[in-house]
């Protein structure tokens, strides 16, 4: 019997299975879905959350976020928190592209004045922030300096002339994670990764400029207060990663954790991805401190392209960055394990909560937001398919049955070669371009895996998210520009 | 055996995964690094073999092995923009699985490579290494 037939509603866009259904598990499986979004979720997604729900010191539940598809290990927009005590981190739970994330800059220019610029302004961004394979970075650092960056994380840019304070103030934890450690990553993975440093990378990975459409609006006093409240508004969104530097961080504890699991720790998994370590364990810190790291860069990456996309604006509109109002609204990691405190079981806990393709969604109030959000609650960057538009979403109080995660993106519904024999490189950017939205892509291949039409509605993710309790639509974003990666 | 004898299937929707079958062993693992290629760039053929490198490998399983001998195909293209495929290679598989060869390929040229895709990750996702009736058959997954 197929696992989607146990399912059963619990709460308005909430389906669980019991741990009864599959030998091992530890907890329920929780799906956030709409009757819709569920039909179009592959079968293999509660697999996936159903072999999590095995791990060793896993909490509450195996959830999947309303954007869930099927990936490696884990399922994409998998949450699963573990008590640090006695259960164990897992490599296959954060992804390969380690604080792979978001961020979203608002501007003070109205699509009006922006328009006739628009080519200018994606060329400029395609040439000026590189992306595709084997890219190199333009900021250029040695081997030791990397280290820096890798202990300061985005602190780093600002000392360096790459960004503002405020910035940081406006980027999850602010930019550093404390609990990074070079010495706990290999040669390799800073080899691979010293000199990428800027760079898009390619896959899913975009920099789109964005507008606020007519009726995008959601929720008006939110708007206000993250500065997007205009109706023509321009904003930029982008998303990368950790790039190289976090693969080889990812592949290195992997194989390392692999080995260790049956010799060391007896410890079996269903699937080799879902390889893991005590959280405790020697293997398990050195992951957990390179992992950090490797978060740590991809902070210091996309703080990097955020001062060339300053400049990009100022030289092609001629005018001062702060006359062009580029404020960093947020940024936020969607691929990353966490301590965090959360109550559960009537008490507060540190649990180590992996979100991989989720995002954290702090409520109101919570004391680890910025001062200037802790009013109004953690903004929430959900980036759709480049043809769709994306939402800003931010986090509620209702949000605390997931561990304040929430979807991250519209979630695949069709694979990359599926989307290749649907649809030419060369056609999709013709047809996108009729709908007024100017895309350059690094490969045509990689434009036409990224079609529209092989992802889920991300207006259905959001009001799944919204329906939950996980988060609230805040603004809908719609595409105007897109340097594709 | 002819080392494109490998295939894209439709797996995991967000990533590439692949089938590569060979005679031998080293027929299998030679087809995976060849898929692994035709994933990075549009015509893996046009890929010359302008530089040898000795590549040497030990691991606890045979699947473990082949995740490691991807990994080192990956690393080298992402770090030293190195375009390679098997010249010659041995694994064996006497209690440890061992692999000692040579890889062939060349530097990334972009006038005459057209890159398609950055495999970042080798994963261990329903990584196989079976032996059939007359062969080996391997299951990989990449994260794109």
């Amino acid at each position: 019997m197929a696992l989607s037939e146990h399912l059963r509603p619990v709460a308005p866009a909430l389906w669980e299975f019991g741990p009864e259904h599959r030998p091992g598990m530890r907890v329920p499986v929780r799906v956030y879905a709409t009757k819709g979004l569920l039909e179009s979720m592959d079968e293999q997604v509660l697999q996936q959350a159903a072999n999590v729900a095995t791990l060793p010191g896993i909490v509450e539940a195996s959830f999947c976020m309303p954007d869930a598809h099927w990936g490696y290990g884990f399922p994409i927009g998998g949450v699963a928190a573990m008590d640090p005590r006695h259960g164990v981190i897992s490599p296959g739970g954060i992804g390969f592209d380690i604080n792979c994330g978001m961020r979203l800059v608002r501007t003070n220019l109205l699509w009006d004045e922006v328009a006739p610029h628009l080519r200018n302004l994606v060329d400029a961004l395609a040439h000026r922030v590189p992306a595709g394979t084997g890219r190199r970075g333009f900021v250029r650092v040695d081997r030791d300096e990397f280290r820096d960056v890798l202990r300061e994380g985005a602190r780093w840019c600002v000392r360096n002339g790459l960004g503002l304070p405020a910035d940081l103030a406006a980027t999850e934890a602010g930019g550093c994670l404390p609990d990074a450690d070079p010495d706990c990553v290999s040669e390799r993975a800073i080899e691979r990764g010293y000199n990428q440093i800027g760079t898009l990378g390619s896959g899913n990975h975009y920099l789109e400029i964005q507008v606020v459409p007519e009726g995008g609006i959601f929720h008006k006093e939110l708007a206000g207060a993250f500065g997007l409240h205009r109706p023509g508004q321009v904003a930029i969104m982008f998303h990368c990663g950790s790039r190289g530097f976090g693969h080889q961080v990812a592949t290195d504890s992997l194989q390392v954790f692999l080995r260790a699991m049956p010799k060391k720790f007896g410890l079996e998994v269903i699937d080799r991805e879902l390889a893991c370590a005590p959280f405790h364990s020697e293997e398990g810190q050195r992951y957990f401190k390179a992992m950090n790291c490797a978060a740590n860069m991809s902070f210091v990456n996309r703080q990097v392209i955020l001062h060339r996309i300053r400049e990009v604006f100022s030289r092609v509109l001629g005018r001062e960055p702060d006359e062009l109002g580029l404020v960093q609204i947020y940024d936020v990691a969607h691929n990353i394990a966490k301590l965090e405190s959360h109550r559960t079981g009537g008490r507060e806990r540190t649990l180590l909560v992996h979100r991989k393709g989720a995002t954290r969604a702090f409520p109101p109030g919570h004391p680890e937001l910025p001062e200037a959000y802790r009013r109004w609650g953690q903004p929430v960057i959900l980036g759709g398919s480049m043809e769709t538009g994306s939402y800003l979403l931010v986090g509620a109080e209702t949000g605390a049955q997931s561990f304040y995660s929430t979807a991250h993106g519209s979630g695949r519904t069709m694979s990359r070669t599926q989307a290749r024999k649907r649809i030419r490189g060369e056609t999709l950017q013709k047809r996108m371009q009729e709908r007024g939205i100017y895309v350059r892509g690094a490969s045509w291949r990689g434009l036409a895996e990224e079609a529209g039409f092989a992802y889920k509605s991300v207006d259905e993710v959001a009001e799944a998210a919204e329906i939950a309790g996980l988060s609230r639509r805040v603004v809908h974003l719609q595409p105007v520009g897109n340097v594709k990666g | 055996m002819d080392p494109r004898h490998y295939e894209f299937v439709d797996a995991v929707t967000s990533d590439l995964s692949f089938v590569a079958r060979g005679e031998t062993l080293e027929q299998a693992f030679a087809a995976a690094a060849e898929a692994l290629l035709a994933a990075t760039v549009a015509r893996p053929e046009a890929v010359e073999g302008r530089v040898t490198l000795p590549i040497r490998l030990e691991d606890d399983d045979l699947e473990l092995l082949l995740l490691a001998f991807l990994s080192e195909l990956v690393f080298r293209r992402d770090a030293q923009g190195l375009l390679l495929r098997v010249g010659r290679l041995r694994v064996l598989a006497d209690g440890r699985a061992r692999l000692e060869g040579e890889l062939v390929g060349e530097p990334m040229d972009a006038g005459r490579h057209r890159l398609e895709g950055d495999v970042k990750a080798v994963t261990a996702h329903g990584l196989r290494v079976a032996a059939l009736d007359g062969g080996w058959e391997v299951h990989v997954t990449l994260d794109v």
